[in-house]
């Protein structure tokens, strides 16, 4: 329910943007981070721009599920 | 990366030595609690490191009578309910919002802009937004409400359950468990707080808290640091995800959080009633609140029969103690928030069993 996503800002309209991570878009508003501008990398939460990240951190994150989402697909997964 | 696991692990295991007790540390989060669960963290863990998943699933701290609130609003004809997928399979005393999606009153939302948004395009209806969740989700909420107070969009209104973590975790300590030696602070709520929050916990009860992100070697880490400092006898605050929390927060959230909302007293599944902990609306945006607007009770509700989640919650029981867990109660029919819950410790400890 927490679950946030770093995400970077790929269109910026005031408070209206359009964020990426690993390739997927969607929308986010940054009425929560007044300061965020085109290019930085966000915390996204339930709609929401809710902090900044730097870019390592994000990398980490995205590699995190890119790892986890290949192993939930593996048909050798021990787990679930 | 295996080497500041090792390291970690050499710090748990000397404090495990040095204190000759068991440590029990409590993550009060529930993306916490899954990727502990996941990583496989608690397997690498000496026996005498026990950790507890507190009330950190905003899903599973939902008291029952919030949830038959919900199903009340469910089943009336002029509602429409939107609502974050996370609550759309809690059981209530009559039924879950699910088993009410065929009269096409429940919708879920990613978004409280989602809830707003449905509300611009059905007049006809009076959209009525669950808001669950900790600081965390609060300020997405309180955005709505403002927007919507100043388009005047009067169809629109929310159920608030918005709670705090910091009351929670005073109760705990102030002797709903004993046993708690430090808390894993959550990283999300603590990008909203800031984790300068938590050295309130520190001052008043002398209790170790590491605020930790979800990196799976980050959280080790953080625990590692717990070992210390419990073995050196010292209680601090510490941070360790500092690529995204800051000391004071995100100030912006925290202002709009305190423009709309006011704390309340308020129910918790199995911490009982909690003074100043939950989030209701201002005066002036009461127009606003659910509870008001159709007259309901946020009293506390009666527990599914045999249901223990609330002990689970308080870190109390194990999930196989319950009676229920992976028999009667399970994910694809569960009977308690903790085991319907992805971030619930009962569905966690099903999935990967006990030790992670």
């Amino acid at each position: 329910m927490c679950l946030a996503i770093p995400a970077r800002i790929i269109e910026l309209d005031e408070d209206r943007a359009v964020v990426d991570a690993m390739g997927n878009r969607w929308k986010a508003k940054t009425t929560l981070l007044p300061g965020a501008k085109l290019g930085d990398v966000v915390l996204v939460h339930a709609g929401f721009a809710i902090s900044l990240v730097d870019e390592e951190e994000a990398k980490k994150t995205w590699e995190l599920f890119a790892e986890i989402e290949s192993f939930e697909n593996t048909p050798n997964r021990v787990s679930g | 990366m295996l080497d500041r696991i090792a390291h970690a692990q050499h710090a748990i295991d000397d404090a495990c030595r040095k204190l000759g007790r068991q440590i029990t540390i409590m993550e009060v989060c529930g993306t916490h609690t899954v990727s502990i669960f996941r990583s496989g963290i608690r397997s690498i863990l000496p026996e005498k490191v026990k950790l507890l998943s507190g009330p950190g699933c905003p899903v599973c701290v939902t008291d029952q009578g919030y949830i038959d609130a919900v199903m009340q609003l469910a089943d009336r004809d002029d509602c429409l309910i939107a609502t974050y997928g996370d609550m759309i399979r809690v059981p209530g005393s009559n039924g879950s919002l699910e088993t009410r999606t065929t009269r096409g009153n429940v919708r879920v939302v990613l978004s409280s802009e989602d809830a707003l948004q449905l509300a611009r395009e059905r007049p006809d209806k009076t959209v009525v937004f669950i808001a669950v969740g900790f600081e965390t989700t609060a300020p997405a909420t309180a955005v709505v409400v403002k927007e919507a107070a100043g388009e005047g969009i009067e169809n629109f209104c929310i159920l608030s359950g918005h709670k705090l973590v910091l009351p929670a975790m005073r109760t705990l300590l102030g002797g709903m468990n004993d046993r708690i030696d430090a808390f894993l602070c959550p990283g999300h709520v603590s990008v909203i707080i800031g984790s300068g929050a938590f050295a309130e916990i520190v001052a008043d009860y002398r209790r170790p808290c590491v605020v930790a992100g979800f990196e799976p070697v980050q959280i080790v880490e953080a625990l590692a640091e717990i070992c210390r400092q419990l073995a050196d006898g010292r209680a601090e605050l510490k941070s360790l995800y500092g690529a995204v929390v800051t000391g004071k927060g995100n100030v912006a959230a925290q202002r709009i959080i305190e423009e709309c909302f006011e704390p309340a007293d308020g129910f918790w599944r199995g911490l009982g009633k909690i003074a100043k902990s939950t989030l209701v609306l201002r005066e002036q945006y009461r127009r606003f609140d659910a509870f008001q607007r159709f007259g309901l009770e946020d009293g506390p509700g009666k527990d599914n029969p045999g249901c223990r989640c609330g002990e689970v919650l308080c870190g109390q029981i194990d999930p196989s103690e319950c009676s229920l867990f992976g028999t009667r109660c399970t994910p694809a029919k569960p009977i308690g928030p903790c085991m319907v819950s992805s971030e619930g410790t009962c569905a966690a400890w099903f999935k990967y069993g006990r030790r992670g």
